[in-house]
């Protein structure tokens, strides 16, 4: 099976990886370039869970075909810290935003990508913004509080 | 992974690859990597980079769009704001800024919101490989058989408020179609003249209401004219039975949403 490959831009530094053919995004960047923060949920693009920035976009992950990426710029909620946590990480904390956590690096991501682009949301663009991402745990509206609370200007519960 | 891609620069060449047969279509993602997720896939995925398939062009009283447009992009697009309304309400974010114009004419059932607004519309296709446009209506009939998609050509509602759109989910803000009703209701002198109107996840694919059609064309839109829309809406009609809703359930609401629809065109 021949391998492409495939350079990239992966949460600020270059990132050079082999992709299969076929592979998807999400298994490339778990299985062949070791980050686990994106999470493989249906695979069928309904849980949001596989969410990455791509050129600052939320895409679904699992439904990218790797090879595409080639000089993309992809962001993933394992760059989100530096030497102390995102402010969405902390509001997440602070808001009880998470609790079986497998949706969270997604959720994370998507919120992201709302601040960047609108960094005062109204409650509906925050609902908005997260509607391809589903969580099972906290019934979302904690979620909804925590980017809400970023984008009042603090991670205060 | 069985699977091997192949990439090709122009449509052209990409449809040729494809008539191969055992193939499947790339385009965003959202259908085609899917099935290679869930095993389904056939053993080769086409796909191609041709800029073309990403043209937005008005062209007199239709605008042409290219097949590889992605939702994302129809809602960045001035002329293509008469499609806002439908098009906000396909997926996610995130699938709206992979999924494409032409995907959305092969989604399959419930899915393909758009393609329902555009059949009310009485858009066009143009295949690669093929001379002149065909109605998304012969397509729509028959996807299996399609050959690839390049554009669009849609007709530009004379005036907007002409045109309207509905969906019903169950799951908010952004779920499924229980239905999607689009409609294209000209007036001249105060009569319909030309009613289009389109359902979504009311069959295996996006169909035209032709007998509700029937019940409002020539007539002032009234009380009594939507009560007569109302009564046809789902003649000759079988709804499948999903997840989300059964065919009884999706016949008994029908009426519902439409009259809802048609109310909220009355009033303009």
């Amino acid at each position: 099976m021949p391998k492409k490959p495939v350079t990239f831009m992966l949460n600020g530094a270059e990132q050079a990886a082999f992709a299969d053919d076929g592979q998807n995004l999400l298994d490339l960047l778990r299985r062949g370039v070791g980050d686990l923060a994106p999470k493989y949920g249906c695979g069928q693009g309904g849980c949001g869970a596989c969410t990455v920035l791509i050129d600052g976009v939320p895409h679904l992950s699992c439904l990218v075909l790797a090879e595409t990426v080639d000089g993309r710029r992809i962001e993933t909620a394992s760059g989100l810290a530096g030497a102390r946590l995102h402010p969405l990480q902390e509001a997440f904390m602070a808001h009880f935003a998470a609790q079986c956590g497998y949706c969270t690096p997604g959720m994370l991501m998507a919120a992201k990508a709302l601040l960047d682009q609108n960094p005062r949301p109204s409650r509906e663009e925050v609902v908005e913004a997260i509607s391809g991402n589903l969580c099972r745990c906290t019934g979302y509206e904690p979620i909804i509080e925590a980017i809400l609370s970023v984008a009042n200007g603090g991670a205060r519960a | 992974m069985s699977v091997v891609v192949e990439t090709y620069a122009t449509a052209t060449e990409a449809a040729r690859a494809l008539a191969g047969g055992d193939a499947l279509y790339l385009a965003g993602g959202t259908l085609a990597m899917r099935s290679v997720n869930a095993g389904e896939a056939p053993r080769r995925l086409v796909r191609t980079t041709d800029r073309a398939l990403k043209e937005i062009t008005p062209a007199g009283d239709v605008v042409r769009v290219g097949a590889g447009v992605t939702m994302r992009e129809l809602l960045a697009s001035r002329e293509l704001g008469f499609l806002h309304a439908a098009g906000r309400q396909v997926g996610g974010p995130q699938v709206r800024a992979m999924g494409t114009v032409g995907g959305n004419l092969f989604a399959p059932h419930p899915y393909g919101d758009l393609a329902v607004a555009l059949l009310a519309l009485g858009a066009r296709v143009l295949l690669a490989g093929q001379s002149g446009a065909r109605p998304l209506a012969d397509l729509l009939r028959d996807r299996a058989r399609a050959g690839l998609v390049t554009h669009l050509e849609v007709p530009r509602p004379r005036e907007p408020r002409a045109f309207g759109f509905l969906k019903a989910a169950r799951v908010h803000p952004r779920g499924a179609s229980v239905i999607a009703i689009a409609a294209l209701l000209p007036r001249e002198g105060g009569r319909v003249r030309g009613a289009r109107v389109a359902y979504g996840a009311m069959g295996p694919a996006p169909l035209q209401a032709t007998s509700v059609e029937r019940a409002l064309e020539g007539q002032a839109l009234d009380r009594a004219t939507i009560d007569r829309a109302v009564a046809a809406a789902v003649q000759g009609l079988d709804p499948p039975t999903d997840a989300l809703a059964s065919s009884w359930y999706r016949r008994e609401v029908a009426g519902v949403h439409l009259r809802r629809l048609l109310e909220s065109m009355e009033r303009g």
